[in-house]
């Protein structure tokens, strides 16, 4: 068979453990198709009821930022101390602030 | 040419390896992008490989036992079990593949040999008690193992033990049970479970790997934070954990040299046969050639099904785009066969 790929695709899997929780990263999986990758995950990720909702989207098509690259991409965080409720000092006596 | 300074190249590998040895210090992970020494990716390779294998080789001398099991219930705890053993594999395989190894090439190397399984899986299971007692000792001992690992320094590997570890408490219980049941039973089954007891004993305290002064590659790998225990630590440990549990189940273990040291808190006990170990390492176990040559036929088998879902992964995707779609839908609802 000519045109046919040696491997299937790699899948990441996101699983929603319960109603109100975001879906989470649980793992990765080898997949032919959209829908094999959805059933795959059911039967690798959810056979103790850990969730009630599977994400699963191609690895290839995940845009990942690098952490070794000693880029700024977080560094502006760190000396905006401002950006936080602490960074106000506040009279101890003022309730519910 | 002049040779005033190192060159960028060296001073960048300099800085790399200094943060990766921070991060190690820390006790904080590597994750799969950060930059690793070359040594540290190969033993984590090859440590998370071997451990792979070992789910899915595993699911051998138990799954013979899924036709016999002596009832409905007993038939699917051991499918459960033995699922859940494919599901640690794949895991583990997907952790191993984040260090930069495809799936083929590890299902390639478990074939041709290039890499190990537990050498406990070499043993045959000749009775139903095996059921038990692998249940009990061989996941017993593998929890000793694995609960340190959900630690290891590499972010992947400890979340598939996480994972791995929960699912393991279920296997050792139901062995255990098991086993109390058949010890409640006749004469004959108790003698069953302790000949059983008997024959998975040593293999178990093998499980842990050689001697500490044997075991080149451990102070590495502790210093990398990979491992968190010397063979020996668990081994102990896992001693110390058994003896009551056999009183309470009314076996013996097969050691003359088993005893308490009150000094020491904890049991002395004799060492296994490490000539026998080595042997069955590099192949002349009782059960090596049958283990590979059967996951190689199950992988064989499996091609064919393997191409079709891509061959069909391919003309659903043409046909999406020439919009006839409903052929694809009225198909594809019979050929989603797993790998597995």
């Amino acid at each position: 068979m000519t045109g046919i790929q040696a491997e299937w695709p790699l899948y990441e899997i996101f699983v929603r453990g319960k109603r109100g929780l975001n879906h989470v990263h649980v793992g990765s999986l080898h997949a032919a198709d959209d829908e094999m990758a959805l059933r795959h995950a059911r039967d690798v990720y959810t056979r103790r009821n850990e969730g009630i909702s599977i994400w699963a989207v191609r690895a290839d098509a995940v845009a990942a930022s690098s952490p070794d690259e000693k880029d700024p991409l977080f560094a502006p965080a760190g000396d905006k101390v401002y950006r936080h409720p602490t960074f106000y000092a506040i009279p101890d006596d003022v309730p519910h602030l | 040419m002049t040779t005033t300074a190192p060159t960028s190249t060296y001073d960048d590998e300099t800085a790399l390896q200094v943060a990766f040895d921070a991060v190690i210090e820390r006790h904080e992970r590597i994750e799969p992008r950060d930059w690793m020494p070359e040594k540290y990716r190969s033993t984590l390779v090859r440590q998370i490989a071997q451990h792979a294998h070992s789910e899915i080789i595993g699911m051998q001398p138990e799954g013979n036992w899924i036709t016999r099991a002596p009832s409905l219930r007993r038939k699917a705890i051991l499918l459960a079990k033995v699922q859940d053993e494919a599901g640690h594999g794949l895991y583990l395989y997907s952790a191993c593949e984040t260090l930069g190894v495809s799936r083929e090439e590890l299902t390639q190397k478990l074939i041709d040999g290039r890499q190990k399984y537990s050498s406990i899986f070499n043993y045959p299971t000749l009775s139903y008690a095996d059921v038990g007692t692998i249940g009990w000792l061989v996941d017993g001992a593998a929890i000793c193992n694995q609960v340190p690992l959900c630690r290891t320094s590499y972010g992947p590997y400890g979340r598939a033990m996480i994972r791995v570890c929960k699912e393991e408490s279920f296997h050792q219980r139901q062995g255990y049970e098991l086993l109390a049941t058949m010890m409640r039973g006749t004469d004959e089954q108790r003698a069953m479970v302790q000949e059983s007891v008997d024959r998975f004993w040593w293999p178990a305290l093998m499980m842990f790997g050689p001697p500490d002064a044997d075991s080149p590659n451990t102070e590495q790998s502790m210093a990398w934070g990979i491992k968190r225990d010397t063979n020996d630590e668990l081994r102990q440990k896992f001693v110390d954990m058994s003896v009551p549990q056999a009183k309470t189940l009314g076996v013996t273990f097969p050691d003359p040299d088993l005893v308490w040291n009150e000094e020491r808190g904890h049991h002395d006990f004799g060492q296994p046969d490490w000539d026998e170990f080595m042997a069955v390492i590099k192949g002349s176990g009782p059960c090596n050639a049958q283990r590979i040559a059967h996951r190689k036929r199950a992988h064989d088998d499996g091609a064919w099904v393997r191409e079709a879902a891509m061959a069909f992964a391919g003309f659903e995707a043409r046909s999406a785009r020439t919009s006839t779609t409903v052929v694809a839908r009225s198909a594809r609802t019979s050929t989603t066969v797993g790998e597995r």
